[in-house]
């Protein structure tokens, strides 16, 4: 069983995104310790892209800060380095096939797992495009998430069966983003994941309330929440991390709480 | 390998969201691009609406002036809403139609392809939503009013560097939100498969007639054909019938800015490298990271930091060449097309005249160049103007 899948093992997982290096890069490294206290069972990093295509205006404006403030992919990876010293928490990059491949495909997948990074998110690499990185991911030890989406309809039975890792399930059409209610069969879409494969299913996009979470993980193995989070680094700025950890805490014990 | 491969480029590297519509999209053009009824109901439009076929114009002062190769202008600047993009807009429309969509959605740069677009839609009673760079609705205000007036809605786009990249991004953000009654016309040979491929079948109407053309005046083909490249939709339509002809050489013209040793350039084959991004895999200015460079050219339809796939392969493999004009260049060609033929070329295309100028002069009095005139300079002259220290107001 791979970290990631052990992080779906103790029951229902609270799944929260930061951006890297929003506000900087030392803020990010104790937010990520001050989640997996507050209750966090798997971590996204996301490395900043100058063009997110997938992402709403919170997670776009928090990537374009992170890059005027000067972070790069080594720097990153050192701030990892630094991190696995004091946590074990699982933790994935989320970024985009441009920064993986820029980097030389190879050398960021190797480096990835050799700092102790657990998995890979790429909002731009569909299934028909897995084996870009998918046989360098599955060489290095590195489980390549994939996603559903609302319209992937017959397509969900061919991602699952693939599958490394969980599956990120997205909730609604559009980009990343708070939503006030999530109108998508979720239960559907899982089923039809667990009947092609037993592997853990996330679901993610619109989640800001522990009431949402709790209703999502319900649905599924988890919740993964992204812009709510990267909203109170930008209200808060450097004193962001009791602020993110009281409400990581808030939205773990409600996802916890079920059974 | 993926579908939808030219070399190692192109492929389908899209959000989950919208893999569905990329694959009904295909199925649709595969069945349609072989249905007649379709083809004829497209030439109808292309003729009796657009203007086609475009003229093919000896350029006669040109060609004395220059006293060399004997240079034929392909008159795109004449079709209907003063451009190429037309072609590939009423194609891309057309076939949204037959799909049951009802509304569209198109980026656009300096505001052709968004006028077009608006164009079509208003034609075939379609809604319409065009995103724009909020600093090209500043350089192309009156494109801006023209898309109002024709029924379409402009959304002016301010993240990123709000330049034709950001516009692409917000209109694929656009299409993951909406995509059931919703088809997104790309205004370029770019992004995922089968864009790449429908904008090129759409534009190659235009070698195809040239070919034509030429045959009937010279009996010849021509030994270069010159079009300017940002996505590269009027130089893909301009090279595609004549790939196959090894003596005609194929040259694309790239918007350096203010020079291609300057971080202000647009010029993808001379200062990119290969990468993934809009849904490709091409050539893309960037840094080391990969994050994508913010691009610039006067022109605000070659003011984009990739290239369309088919390019990158033609590029690899010797078959066309890539050239780079500055901004200054282009500024001097739109200048002495004007007084030496009478015809205002979009700054766009004056970059493919910029080079005509230089090699023409090289070549031998019986050899032949075109120069694909891909749209008209109207919208242009007031930024020439404030180019040269004039302020004029629209």
């Amino acid at each position: 069983m791979s970290k990631i899948q052990q992080a779906f093992a103790r029951g229902k997982a609270f799944i929260p995104f930061l951006t890297c290096g929003d506000p900087s890069l030392d803020v990010t490294e104790a937010l990520v310790c001050a989640m997996a206290q507050a209750g966090a069972d798997l971590i996204e990093l996301g490395i900043p892209f100058s063009d997110p295509t997938a992402e709403g205006p919170v997670i776009q404006a928090a990537n374009a800060r992170a890059l005027a403030g000067g972070v790069t992919t080594d720097k990153i990876f050192d701030m990892v380095r630094r991190l696995r010293t004091k946590t074990d928490v699982p933790l994935v990059f989320m970024t985009y096939a441009n920064v993986v491949f820029s980097y030389g495909a190879e050398r960021f997948i190797r480096t990835a797992a050799a700092i102790g990074m657990d998995g890979l998110i790429l909002p731009d690499l569909p299934f028909e495009e897995k084996d870009e990185f998918g046989p360098l991911c599955e060489q290095y030890g590195l489980d390549l998430i994939s996603l559903i989406a609302p319209t992937s309809h017959e397509r969900i039975r061919q991602i699952a069966r693939e599958a490394t890792g969980f599956v990120y399930c997205v909730s609604s059409l559009g980009v990343t983003g708070v939503r006030s209610s999530i109108t998508t069969d979720i239960g559907a879409m899982v089923a039809l994941v667990k009947q092609e494969k037993d592997i853990p299913c996330a679901v993610g996009f619109g989640i800001s309330t522990p009431a949402q979470a709790a209703e999502m993980a319900a649905l599924s193995d988890g919740a993964i929440v992204g812009s709510a989070i990267v909203k109170l680094c930008a209200q808060h700025g450097a004193d962001c991390v009791q602020p993110v950890a009281d409400y990581v805490r808030a939205m773990a014990q409600a996802v916890h709480a079920l059974a | 390998m993926s579908k939808g491969r030219f070399g190692v480029h192109g492929g389908q590297y899209m959000p989950e969201t919208l893999m569905n519509a990329v694959i009904e999209l295909e199925r649709a053009y595969d069945h349609y691009k072989d249905d007649p009824d379709f083809q004829a109901e497209l030439t109808t439009l292309l003729n009796e609406y657009a203007g086609r076929p475009s003229r093919l114009y000896l350029a006669s002062h040109m060609t004395r002036d220059l006293g060399g190769a004997k240079i034929y202008l392909k008159r795109e600047d004449l079709n209907h809403t003063g451009a190429h993009k037309i072609n590939n807009v009423l194609g891309q429309v057309l076939l949204a139609k037959k799909m049951g969509k009802t509304r569209v959605i198109a980026e656009t740069g300096a505001g052709q392809h968004g006028v077009a677009t608006a164009t079509a839609a208003a034609l075939m009673g379609m809604a319409c939503e065009v995103f724009m760079g909020r600093e090209d609705t500043e350089r192309q205000a009156l494109n801006v009013y023209r898309m109002r007036l024709l029924g379409s809605k402009v959304h002016p786009v301010d993240s990123g560097t709000g330049t034709l990249k950001d516009a692409v991004s917000e209109t694929m953000r656009e299409w993951t939100s909406r995509i059931e009654d919703t088809h997104y016309v790309l205004g370029s040979c770019m992004g995922p498969h089968p864009f790449p491929t429908i904008v090129r079948d759409f534009q190659a109407v235009i070698s195809k007639e040239i070919r034509q053309q030429l045959l009937e005046k010279e009996g010849r083909l021509p030994d270069a054909v010159l079009a300017c490249v940002g996505g590269g939709s009027n130089a893909i339509g301009a090279f595609y019938h004549f790939i196959g002809d090894a003596g005609v050489r194929l040259i694309g013209c790239e918007a350096a800015g203010r020079g291609v040793d300057t971080a202000e350039t647009a010029a993808t084959i001379a200062t990119g490298r290969l990468g993934i991004f809009h849904g490709m895999k091409s050539y893309f200015c960037q840094d080391e990271y990969g994050q994508i460079a913010p691009v610039y050219s006067i022109s605000a339809g070659l003011d984009y930091p990739g290239i369309g796939p088919e390019h990158a392969y033609l590029h690899d493999i010797g078959r066309a060449e890539y050239v780079a004009i500055t901004d200054e260049e282009a500024v001097e060609a739109f200048e002495y097309l004007s007084r030496t033929e009478g015809i205002i070329p979009a700054i766009e295309s004056a970059h493919a005249v910029a080079h005509a100028r230089k090699i023409a002069p090289q070549m031998d009095k019986d050899q032949i160049i075109v120069i694909n005139i891909s749209g008209r300079g109207d919208k242009d002259c007031a930024a020439i103007a404030r180019y040269r220290g004039e302020d004029i107001h629209e």
